[in-house]
């Protein structure tokens, strides 16, 4: 087990001719990763280090029994490509592509849920990894290692810290997830939480938030209501300038929600364990399990 | 990106929302222009925050002597901090009734959110707090838009004039088409109001997604009307995320989470951080060269902090601009680094080659703060 991708997922990879999701891509897969196709119109038939190009999504599919895309084309054309995937029928979409103008993110999102059965993660998000199984996204692996605690944050980075510390301390990941910190990112905590509420093979749960919007009170509610399992949290961002608020309307839609203290006070109502430095992230996860 | 009032209704102006005439006028020279507009008028003082109307910065002149005189009084006032620099003069409006109306993204919901109330004019989060349901809100699905039929319910259940129900909901269209096509973050009008001459917006605040830069050719031409402080602006312009705080611990760090972290940490080991900097992602050396440039324009920096870890960013990049910018040179302050992840080893095999007096390395963020507070004291 693991959650959303494992040994046998089949990534098809939207951007493979560009810079960065050739060089990703190949790194994934030479960590075992399968990638089994590529996409660029125009370019079908043609190979990059043998994986095949296809003109569509649709027809990478139809190829290579692709179930999952990682998308790495432009802002531009961000949102068209993350919808192809969509209405061709992959399971899960890996936005990695950064500054996606927000009204194309709303509506790729509300298209998504409305018309498709597909799982969008990101946009401007790490991706994700199941360690010693798939790597879909831009983690560095080599910080990774097999084991049962689920991680997931909105930072890239911090998130990295948080996976070497569990790793340095011979504690091993499930899978571990970045959810992107823009204004509509598609899966949020609590759909993965869920996920590794279901996962046998997840024990302990580390959350990683920051300041800004309510997506970690929201979080906190479903972890009191519906998760069994431990969970550590850190909230990066307490003694941060407060960020402007958007005009009047912002500060009624958000109250008095986004504050890292309302946040850190909200998980730990809800029974996670809340850690006030991330170096510390590690040892707790070590106290509870 | 906020904007300026004046900079709003400009973009009133192209999507054909009635305001009132105006004029505007940057230096004093200029103020002849105004005959064109008929008295009274208003002058609104072209500053970013609340409460210019209270400190003085919005005033009524009846005639060309009197605005003189209140263009000369408050042109170069000083509201919270703010210099005013540019006036906007408009016609005064004979207001009959203000109503509030925003358009703003509901980030839990995933939708956009219109809020509507009749008790405009006056403090809406105030409203929002004490009558909550003077406050109309209508959640729009980004994919469908805002439709007729959910306009006029709303127009009726915030018990807006009647009377005027045609002209609100084109106006308010028109408002979403600002915000939807225009690629804006937030359209506040407060108040919208019906004058003797109709429907009208009379004052704006308006912030752009600059994500959708590429879209709109008028968002660079507004961004370089918009004044940024000094330090600031070299950062921008090296492509770096960079903000100006008020401790003496000077932050360089990867990626927005991990720089906030760094400041609490900092922060835990009785430091405050002078600035907030992140180099993003993928970093090549000039980027950290140009970061350390950034701090040494800063007196109030003591020791410098820069804490990577590496994913898409490369520790021996990092190592190498750290050198360039570094080596040879007498320091100023003490620099702490703290670097992991990618290419880390090749990172410090560098520092270890340049060694320099005042640069000292640790293993992890936790110490690395603890020795960068220290070493500041």
């Amino acid at each position: 087990m693991s959650i959303l991708i494992d040994e046998n997922t089949k990534v098809v990879v939207q951007g493979l001719t560009g810079r960065e999701g050739q060089f990703h891509a190949l790194r994934n897969r030479d960590y075992g990763t399968k990638i089994v196709a590529g996409t660029r119109p125009g370019k079908g038939g043609e190979n990059i280090e043998s994986i095949p190009i296809f003109n569509t999504v649709e027809e990478a599919i139809e190829g290579t029994g692709a179930n999952v895309a990682m998308t790495f084309v432009p802002p531009a054309f961000a949102k068209d490509a993350v919808l192809e995937s969509a209405y061709a029928g992959c399971e899960l979409i890996v936005c990695i592509t950064e500054g996606i103008p927000a009204k194309d993110e709303a509506e790729m999102y509300d298209i998504i849920k409305k018309q498709t059965k597909s799982k969008l993660l990101g946009p401007n998000c790490p991706g994700l990894i199941s360690p010693g199984k798939s790597n879909v996204g831009i983690m560095p692996h080599e910080i990774t290692k097999q084991g049962n605690v689920g991680v997931v944050s909105r930072s890239g980075t911090l998130t990295y810290e948080a996976v070497h510390q569990l790793t340095q301390l011979d504690i091993g990941q499930s899978t571990c997830i970045g959810i992107g910190g823009d204004p509509v990112p598609g899966m949020s905590f609590i759909d993965v939480l869920e996920e590794y509420e279901k996962d046998e093979e997840t024990s302990a749960i580390v959350m990683i938030g920051e300041i800004g919007g309510s997506a970690e009170e929201e979080a906190a509610e479903f972890i009191k209501n519906t998760i069994s399992k431990p969970v550590v949290s850190y909230i990066a961002g307490v003694t941060a300038p407060p960020g402007k608020k958007m005009g009047h309307a912002g500060a009624i839609v958000s109250g008095n929600k986004g504050t890292a203290v309302a946040k850190m006070a909200a998980l730990e109502e809800a029974g996670a364990v809340v850690v006030s430095n991330p170096t510390k992230i590690g040892e707790a996860i070590k106290e509870v399990i | 990106m906020d904007l300026f009032e004046y900079q709003g209704k400009s973009l009133y102006q192209k999507f054909d929302i009635s305001h009132p005439n105006s004029s505007l006028v940057k230096d004093l020279t200029e103020l002849q222009k105004v005959s064109e507009l008929s008295y009274p008028v208003v002058v609104k003082a072209q500053v970013q925050v609340g409460g210019r109307g209270k400190a003085g910065g919005i005033k009524v002149a009846n005639n060309e002597e009197e605005l003189e005189k209140i263009a000369n009084e408050i042109h170069g006032m000083d509201i919270k901090g703010h210099k005013v620099e540019v006036l906007l003069i408009e016609e005064a409006s004979e207001i009959l009734e203000e109503y509030y109306i925003s358009f703003t993204l509901d980030r839990s919901e995933k939708q956009y959110l219109m809020m509507l109330s009749s008790k405009g004019g006056m403090d809406i989060e105030q409203v929002a707090k004490d009558n909550p349901s003077d406050l109309i809100k209508l959640h729009i699905s980004p994919s469908e838009g805002l439709n007729e039929k959910d306009l006029n319910d709303s127009i009726i259940q915030a018990n807006l004039n009647q009377k005027y129900k045609t002209e609100l909901a084109e106006i308010i269209l028109k408002l979403y088409k600002l915000f939807q096509e225009g690629d804006c973050d937030l359209v506040e009008v407060n108040p919208l109001a019906i004058t003797s001459e109709g429907v009208m917006a009379l004052d704006s605040k308006v912030a752009l997604d600059m994500n959708a830069k590429f879209k709109h050719e008028n968002f660079q031409l507004l961004e370089d009307e918009i004044p940024i402080p000094g330090e600031e602006k070299f950062a921008k312009e090296k492509g770096l995320n960079f903000i100006k705080l008020d401790g003496s611990v000077g932050i360089i760090g990867n990626g927005a989470g991990l720089v906030m972290s760094t400041l609490d940490v900092v922060a835990e080991h009785g430091g405050s951080a002078s600035n907030f900097l992140d180099i993003g992602g993928g970093a090549k050396s000039e980027t950290v060269s140009a970061a350390l440039e950034v701090l040494e324009t800063d007196p109030n920096v003591k020791s410098v902090l820069i804490n990577i870890f590496g994913g898409i960013t490369r520790c021996d990049l990092v190592a190498e601009g750290i050198v360039e910018a570094t080596n040879g040179k007498d320091l100023k302050w003490p620099i702490v680094i703290r670097l992991d992840g990618t290419n880390s080893t090749e990172g410090l095999e560098i520092l270890k080659n340049n060694p320099n007096d005042n640069i000292f390395i640790s293993e992890n963020m936790d110490e690395a703060a603890k020795l960068a507070v220290e070493s500041g004291n």
